[in-house]
């Protein structure tokens, strides 16, 4: 086990690695920043002087040495735009983003996997196939037009929750955070929603396939044999048997929902990393972006290597081969 | 008394998207208690259907559509769930074909064990393990401390299916249908689960229906033997009466298709054919395609009828007679 958490453990700094490489080059192709950040009527001597000033008068490979450098001493540069370092410009809207990926998360997977083992137990259902339906619904419509559809009803017409924004936010573990007052809950349920009904629908679609080959198995005919009730075959014997592909999806996609929160954060103006990097990304403030890509890549790294580790933990089979590994 | 279990009549049909297929029909069979049946067939010869309807546990879209299911006086067809589920397990085992598929593979040896003792009894969870050890004990694990805490996958397909044997034993049931338990086992293997079934049964007066396409291996282990064709049992009597003198066709081509070791290099003897398609069943005498004897009385159908004189009942209109000629 110990061997396998090494090696895993290599492979994940291995891709950090490589995405570092690859932001850094990604980013230095677009534009000048200076152009966005100067004052169009500036003489060239400030010109020059910002240029040298934000460090890019130095050659690429210069450049990327001192970014790798910095990076090791935690230090991802000074935003442009700011004037504070980049790391900690997203590190004040990082709160926001996890806790509507994580209310995200619970209720695509709070609602998903029961909906997905129903219509996987009865595929030929009108329940099993209305869930069917809605997940094609939930999944081909596009995100940003599920959330101004959101909006227009709950918000507009309705008039029961709020369009966009925080609400009151309360201090929580060093945080600020909305899902601990009235107000802030109600300004999360909307975007909450909307970044959880693709998640939902994936998670119908993986399940309801999942529970539809498990209960075909024998040891299910089996443990029905031995006359254990239906619930405990469901609850224990197949559930625990699709959880294993579930949370694999699970992890892969908790990871895109804190890095891509970007179009819900944008129509509902939550204050979030993804509406940052827009805007950082509008005014070419490359340390931040930079900054933003890194964090995001470890985030994902990270999520991967935690859903391994759970992998071996729900299956036995996985356990043994691996540590043998 | 009257029989431990008597089923007259029973049809088990599936309503696919082709049509009915008739995997049983009109089945009647009787065991009596610590009587072992042999039920031998083809595949697709509805042997496994007549034992999952015995269970109740036809799966759509198949459905017992008719006949009666008599079990110590209580009707299994009109019983419901309720009942089925109190038999199941208790006075009903089950052992599978494929030991590989019958346990649950992320679930420990003692769960799966304990959950079939909970299932019937209240009884506590260190009381309930005892039991599950002494059945372990019982079909000859050694450790069975330790083999309580393993998984699956960590033992041999003969070990799973001595497993699966002991699950079946827990609650000394009256009646076990094994369904070709040893098909997927090594031959040195099966013979010994052969023998051990035979004297665990014998012990406690167990009733048993043995599933299986091997002639050689039930003939002696059974008391009578039940030979289906079609969906139709077209003979049955007493093992050394039926394997000694055949009287339907399609028996006899049956014991003259097993290799007797004397003719080295000599054809075997093989039935010209194929199994009829349960969706497409030929008019009259379901074997008559296949048959040497058939000729225009073939055309109806015979019933199930008993040999005057002995304990025996052929479908036949032209059955070989006695002496086996």
């Amino acid at each position: 086990m110990i061997v396998y958490l090494i090696r895993r453990f290599g492979q994940s700094l291995l891709a950090i690695a490589a995405m570092a490489v690859l932001v850094f080059l990604g980013v230095y192709a677009i534009g000048n920043p200076v152009d966005v950040l100067i004052n169009p009527e500036a003489t060239q001597a400030e010109i020059a002087a910002t240029t040298e000033r934000l460090g890019l008068d130095k050659p690429l490979y210069e450049q990327f040495g001192i970014f790798v450098v910095n990076m090791f001493q935690g230090d991802l540069g000074t935003s442009f735009v700011f004037g504070r370092p980049a790391m900690d410009v997203i590190l004040d809207r990082l709160p926001a983003t996890m806790e509507l990926a994580m209310v995200a998360l619970i209720l695509s997977v709070g609602i998903g996997v029961p909906l997905g083992v129903w219509a996987g137990l009865r595929p030929d259902s009108i329940a099993g196939r209305t869930i069917m339906g809605g997940s094609i619904l939930g999944f081909s419509l596009p995100n940003f037009w599920q959330g101004m559809l959101l909006i227009l009803v709950f918000a507009v017409l309705l008039g029961w929750l709020p369009a966009g924004g925080r609400g009151t936010t309360t201090e929580f573990l060093g945080m600020q955070v909305s899902f601990l007052t009235l107000d802030g809950l109600s300004h999360m349920i909307l975007p909450a929603i909307n970044l959880a009904l693709f998640k939902m629908s994936l998670i119908i679609r993986l399940t309801r396939a999942n529970t539809r080959e498990v209960v075909l198995q024998d040891y299910v005919k089996f443990a029905r044999a031995k006359g254990i009730s239906s619930r405990r075959v469901v609850m224990v014997h197949i559930l625990k048997n699709i959880m294993i592909p579930v949370i694999t999806i699970i992890g892969l996609e908790l990871g895109s929902m804190v890095a891509f929160a970007i179009v819900t954060e944008t129509v509902f103006a939550w204050p979030g990393m993804g509406k940052l990097l827009i805007d950082s990304i509008n005014l070419l403030d490359r340390p931040v972006i930079v900054a933003y890509l890194m964090l995001t890549v470890l985030i994902i790294v990270s999520i991967n290597l935690f859903v391994d580790i759970l992998y071996s933990i729900l299956d036995p089979r996985v356990r043994l081969s691996e540590m043998k590994g | 008394m009257s029989k431990l279990l008597e089923i007259t009549d029973l049809s088990t049909h599936f309503f696919t998207r082709d049509g009915v297929a008739r995997a049983i029909d009109n089945v009647s069979l009787s065991v009596d208690r610590g009587e072992i049946l042999g039920l031998v067939g083809e595949s697709g010869s509805g042997k496994s259907v007549t034992g999952f309807s015995i269970l109740g546990l036809v799966d759509p879209p198949g459905r017992v559509v008719s006949g009666q299911i008599l079990f110590d006086g209580q009707d299994l067809v009109k019983g419901g769930e309720r009942l089925m589920r109190s038999l199941r397990g208790r006075r009903i085992a089950m052992i599978f074909q494929d030991p590989m598929m019958t346990l649950n593979p992320v679930l420990r040896i003692d769960t799966q064990m304990v959950e079939t003792v909970l299932a019937h009894e209240k009884v506590s969870r260190s009381k309930a393990l005892e039991r599950s050890r002494e059945a372990l004990v019982a079909v000859g694990i050694s450790a069975p401390d330790e083999r309580l805490q393993s998984y699956p996958h960590q033992f041999s397909g003969g070990m799973r299916q001595r497993v699966a044997i002991a699950i079946a034993l827990l609650h000394k049931p009256d009646l076990i249908i094994a369904d070709e338990p040893t098909t997927a086992l090594d031959v040195t293997i099966q013979a010994q689960i052969l023998s051990e079934v035979q004297q665990l049964c014998a012990n406690s007066g167990t009733a048993l229906i043995w599933i299986t396409h091997d002639l050689a291996v039930v003939s002696g282990l059974a008391d009578r033997l039940a030979v289906m064709y079609a969906g139709r049992i077209i003979e049955e009597g007493p093992t050394a009466d039926l394997i000694s003198a055949p009287m339907h066709p399609y028996t006899k081509g049956l014991i003259e298709s097993v290799p007797k070791g004397k003719q080295h290099g000599a054809l075997l003897t093989q039935i010209k054919g194929m199994t009829p398609s349960l969706l497409k069943l030929p008019s009259g005498c379901k074997f008559n395609p296949r048959c040497p004897r058939a000729d225009a009385a073939c055309q109806t159908e015979p019933d199930l009828d008993p040999v005057i004189g002995t304990d025996r009942h052929v479908r036949c209109i032209h059955p070989h007679a006695e002496a086996g000629a």
